[in-house]
């Protein structure tokens, strides 16, 4: 009886959810024992001409982590949908867009000037950019070009499973990976974490306090954070309550608070706007100068309400950014 | 225990009191002009002389200072006792001829002149007191430009009462009596206006001659306190009835003017009260009384005329309001039911100004409803009391009701002027208003003519205006009011009387102009819907309540604060939060509010509102 | 280019007992005002979640406009002082998602003023006018138009690799 095969890809990611898989430690020895990686750019040599030739869906699952960003990136989620049977979404870039979704917020160009040209450890006097096509002495090369807008994976690809998590935990990959090998899986388009938000898990849920009225936010950096208490009550945004638990609060444990990165619950449409409202209905002032001095302490809406979650919150991307380029 | 015998009748009584004390208690009348239940007995003016046998001894005394002792015969009004008295009044009508009361007095008991007359201009031939030359030099000049400050020479009796009542009983003592024999008179220390005094008028109240001036004793401040209910053309004492149809109707005393609150004197109310219901040490009582439903009530302010100056309230004496001719015509005003202006006079021509601060865009925009009918009410009652030529300016003449247009038709029949057109201007006329009589100046849009109508008393038919408080109040039972400051009614064809808050209910005019029949009937229909929520022994929920999915919910505890109606709790064992269905009100704020969406509305569902959204672009 | 006679489409969320009544009103009294307005009934101001402010602009909204007692009037008491906070920290992040701040807009209207509900819509009317339509769907559209770009390309290179009938060769077995 062959080994199901499986595949893991990453696309625009940090490489943390290829460390998640080597997370899993010892449990890795019983993964390898199970399936048959057919192709994992990251720690195994197969290209992507193996991938072409293998007939459709013959790859039981494919875990593809990272953004869509780049037509190489959209190219392979669309090889990868039709030689698999499953493609899931693993970890937060694929599952919401990521950390790279905030790069909604501008232009295109206006980032790859930053990269080449003005960031402050640049070394590039001649202005050197990437090309889309370069010709060196007659042959032609190629790079993938970027497309203007992030986008998680289901924004370019059906997706049948999403596995949560900046990256996803050990604990719900395993569970994710036995469901597989067992067959029993949920209806299609699941999150493979359970459906209730953080708070439900946390181990400061009993210094959760009943009457929560914030009249300051403290930045975590700018503050020493009580190991004990739940952040809410010490004036620190929490995403906790509007995010999917099933990570064991690891980061409430290490004594952060949560930054939202398994998302939301499948009765929430968009995240961010969900704890906004959250947070703010709770601000103590009633006047306006004095609500937008509590809410000062919030410097960067986006940014902490869509850290992980912006490519696929309602309005995606800031919605008057240029459209200039196609891809050059 | 001793007996006596009055004018034939055996009485037994008990021995200290006095004559005056006991004849008084069995219904014997003496006649007394120094004697008053609050001030100890004097004796000063000896009216009250009568004639006591006693072991064979006939005396004349005093009976209010005389005690009773057993075996007394007293004669109240033997000959000799009215022949005294007849001399004594025509002693004091020689001091102060001028009395109405001594007058009247005397006349009672039989005077028919006073032998000590003199012609005026005359100097006295008696030169006993020296009063009436003094009454001369006094003649002339208003009060207060005359260099003595005395009291009433003119009238007074020296019956002391006004003396010993500031001093004793109010416990302010700004009168006192000066000299002696003919030079004895009442005035204030060193007959300057006296800065004690607190102008409560008991002193020129209880002087039986009616000689106290106020303005004499206190020139600056004798302002006597208007009636609120008779909207000042009337004064009333600081104990005093609000008004004859008060409930309860018991007299309230006034803390601001009463004496007893600024000297801890006077108490003569308390003193006289035979059911010893006065209470001055009485406070405020602040009671929590829980009920069921509430209805307000709260009524009506009258529209300010001063707010429209050229009608010339306030500046011309003879521009009255609707209110205050109502007080003028009632038989129990401070009139007695005839129409008599401030400057005493009786009018002859009248103007009934409608619309005043209603229906104007400056003012207000709304038709106060009851007006035009009150004013053509007026019409005909100054008709009938004053039989003067009236004239009703109007805008529209509005008149729905059972009989009303009966009414106005009879009205224009009794000959009342019916004017159409809004009155421009009112000014005095062209003696310069010394007469008092004013120019009505409109446009009689019918005849297409500027008319100026000389008038003597201008009627203005002031609107109705939500109660001062009105926002104050509403704001307490969290009702809203509409545009122009009424209570908001839940829907005006099907739920006059509600609002849109549960268990309160509006009766009218707090709701709108409204006039009797109509407030009556939205008053029973206010009861009758707060019986109705309170007898069912059930009552209805609103369908659109918030409930926790107990499944969804983390427990975060974000929702439990936010809900003003404390409908949300949490469950300590379940680690859940819950949602009390029947103190919840639908108002969705924690459903919106909720992190992980675990809590749903019914019928406002976020599903329900996503396809609203959708519905209502699916169209350019 | 917007041409002169578009007439902006604006979502509005109104508070049960004092906007929506407010805006009934209106109605009742025949006041004209722009046709601009599609209103969506709650019972209060506190029930607006900004999932459905950001929802109706995703769907093609213009502007959106949220109606509720004025402050202290909440028929529940304070739900329109949730809805305030919510909307000023909504006001600063719309703008760093580059949504002018005149296209979504919190009024306090309570049930008498008919003609505040006339004056804010026409106000409103006007200046989304001047700003020209929001049009996200569209705006989508276009961005993922480079999906589809990039797709045709590759599906015509996967079509001539079809039809040069050659078996893709794996490099690894």
């Amino acid at each position: 009886m062959p080994k199901p095969k499986i595949g893991i890809y990453w696309c625009a990611s940090c490489g943390g959810c290829e460390e998640a898989v080597v997370d899993l430690a010892e449990d890795i020895l019983g993964v390898v024992e199970a399936v048959d990686i057919v192709f994992w750019p990251c720690a195994m040599d197969f290209k992507k001409a193996d991938v072409e030739a293998m007939p459709d869906k013959s790859i039981v699952a494919t875990l593809l982590n990272g953004a869509i960003r780049t037509t190489e990136q959209e190219e392979m989620a669309h090889l990868l949908r039709r030689k698999s049977q499953y493609l899931i979404a693993y970890g937060a870039c694929s599952h919401l867009g990521g950390v790279p979704g905030l790069a909604n917020q501008f232009p295109r160009e206006q980032m790859m000037k930053f990269y080449f040209e003005d960031g402050p450890t640049n070394v590039n006097p001649e202005k050197t950019y990437p090309q889309t096509r370069f010709n060196d002495q007659g042959r032609e090369v190629t790079l993938p070009a970027l497309h203007n807008v992030v986008r998680a994976l289901d924004q370019v690809v059906d997706v049948d499973y999403y596995i949560p998590g900046c990256p996803p935990t050990p604990k719900i990959t395993k569970a994710a990976i036995a469901a597989l090998l067992a067959g029993k899986l949920p209806p299609k388009g699941t999150v493979l974490a359970p459906d209730v938000a953080l708070c439900d898990e946390c181990p400061r849920k009993e210094t959760k306090p009943t009457n929560v009225s914030f009249t300051e936010f403290k930045r975590p950096h700018l503050t020493l954070l009580d190991p004990q208490l739940c952040f809410l009550a010490q004036g620190v945004v929490c995403l906790g309550p509007a995010t999917r638990g099933g990570c064991e609060a690891l980061c409430v444990s290490g004594n952060m608070p949560c930054s939202g990165c398994f998302g939301p619950t499948s009765r929430v449409k968009d995240q961010g706007a969900k704890i906004l409202s959250s947070l703010c209905a709770n601000v103590a002032p009633k006047e306006e100068p004095e609500i937008n001095k509590v809410l000062a302490g919030i410097p960067d809406p986006v940014g902490t309400f869509y850290r992980y979650g912006l490519a696929k919150s309602l309005l995606r991307r800031k919605v008057n950014l240029p459209m200039n380029g196609n891809g050059k | 225990m001793i007996k006596v015998t009055i004018n034939g009748r055996e009485i037994p009584t008990e021995k200290g009191r006095t004559i005056l004390e006991v004849a008084r208690e069995v219904g014997i009348e003496i006649p007394t002009l120094c004697n008053h239940e609050s001030l100890p007995p004097y004796a000063a003016c000896r009216f009250c002389i009568v004639e006591i046998h006693r072991k064979g001894v006939t005396r004349y005394r005093a009976s209010c200072i005389f005690p009773v002792e057993d075996g007394m015969v007293i004669q109240t009004h033997s000959e000799r006792v009215l022949k005294i008295r007849r001399i004594l009044a025509e002693l004091m009508l020689a001091r102060c001829p001028e009395s109405d009361v001594l007058r009247d007095l005397a006349y009672d008991i039989g005077v028919g002149r006073c032998r000590f007359e003199r012609p005026r201009g005359e100097k006295s031939p008696c030169q006993i007191c020296r009063i009436c030359t003094v009454r001369e030099e006094m003649r002339i000049g208003p009060p207060g430009s005359i260099p003595s400050t005395f009291v009433g020479v003119t009238g007074c009796i020296l019956c002391g009462m006004c003396v010993r009542l500031c001093d004793d009983v109010m416990q302010i003592g700004a009168l006192a009596f000066e000299g002696r024999g003919m030079r004895r008179r009442v005035t204030t220390p060193f007959r300057k206006p006296s800065e004690f005094c607190v102008t409560c008028g008991a002193c020129s109240s209880i002087c039986p001659t009616g000689a106290i001036e106020l303005m004499r004793i206190r020139p600056q401040e004798s302002v006597s306190i208007p009636s609120e209910f008779e909207y000042g053309l009337a004064h009333r004492k600081p104990i005093h009835l609000p008004f004859p149809q008060a409930v309860p109707r018991v007299p309230i005393i006034d803390k601001h003017t009463c004496v007893y609150f600024q000297t801890g004197g006077c108490k003569v109310c308390e003193d006289n009260c035979q059911a010893q219901a006065i209470d001055h040490a009485m406070q405020d009582r602040v009671e929590e009384i829980e009920v069921g439903t509430i209805i307000l009530a709260t009524g009506f302010k009258g529209f300010d005329p001063k707010r429209v100056p050229y009608y010339g309230y306030g500046a011309y004496p003879n521009v009255y309001t609707a209110l205050e001719v109502e007080r003028l015509l009632n038989a129990a005003g401070p009139t007695g039911g005839e129409l008599v202006l401030r400057d005493k006079r009786k009018p002859k021509t009248v103007g009934i100004i409608h619309c005043v601060g209603s229906r104007d865009e400056n003012t207000n925009r709304y038709c106060s409803r009851v007006c035009c009918l009150y004013s053509l009410k007026l019409a005909h009652l100054i008709k009938e009391h004053a039989a003067a030529d009236i004239y009703n300016f109007y805008i529209d003449m509005r008149t729905p009701g059972k009989g009303m247009e009966e009414f106005y038709n009879r009205v224009a029949e009794e000959g009342v002027h019916l004017i159409r057109g809004k009155v421009a201007d009112v000014y005095p006329d062209s003696a310069g208003g010394a007469n008092g009589r004013l120019i009505i100046q409109a446009e009689d849009t019918l005849m297409g003519r500027i008319l100026k109508v000389p008038v003597d008393m201008v009627v203005l038919a002031i609107g109705l205006e939500p109660q001062a408080d009105a926002q104050e109040i509403r704001r307490r039972f969290n009702i809203s009011c509409s545009s122009e400051g009424f209570f908001l009614e839940r829907h005006p064809k099907l739920a006059p009387v509600d609002t849109f808050s549960d268990g309160i209910y509006l009766a009218g005019c707090c709701q709108g102009p409204k006039d009797i029949p109509d407030t009556v009937a939205q008053a029973g229909a206010a009861a009758a819907e707060a019986l109705a929520l309170m007898d069912a022994g059930f009552f209805e929920l609103e369908p659109n309540t918030a409930f926790v999915v107990e499944e969804e919910c983390s427990g975060c505890k974000s929702c439990i604060p936010l809900c003003p109606y404390t409908a949300i709790s949490f469950n300590e064992e379940k680690k859940r939060a819950v949602i009390n269905e029947t103190l919840c009100k639908g108002c969705g704020t924690c459903v919106a509010s909720c992190p992980s969406g675990s809590i749903v509305q019914n019928l406002f569902e976020d599903e329900e509102i996503f396809s609203e959204i959708e519905g209502v672009l699916t169209y350019a | 280019m917007p041409d002169s006679n578009w007439t902006p489409r604006i979502v509005a969320f109104f508070c049960n007992w004092c906007t929506y009544t407010a805006a009934d009103l209106a109605g009742v009294s025949r006041m004209k005002y722009a046709p601009s307005v599609r209103i969506i009934r709650l019972m209060c101001s506190g029930r607006v979640d900004p999932q459905f402010i950001l929802d109706a602009l995703a769907k093609g909204a213009d502007g959106v406009l949220i109606g509720g007692c004025h402050p202290g009037d909440c028929h529940y008491v304070e739900g329109n002082y949730k809805m305030l906070r919510r909307f000023q920290m909504l006001k600063r992040m719309l703008e760093d998602m580059g949504i002018e701040q005149d296209r979504v807009r919190l009024e306090w209207i309570s049930a008498a003023e008919g003609e505040k509900v006339k004056t804010v819509i026409n106000d409103m009317t006007g200046k989304i006018k001047k700003l020209g339509p929001l049009g996200i769907p569209q705006k989508f559209e276009e961005w993922d138009r480079e999906l589809e770009r990039f797709a045709r390309e590759v599906d015509a290179k996967q079509q001539a690799q079809a039809e040069s009938k050659s078996e893709p060769e794996a490099v690894h077995a």
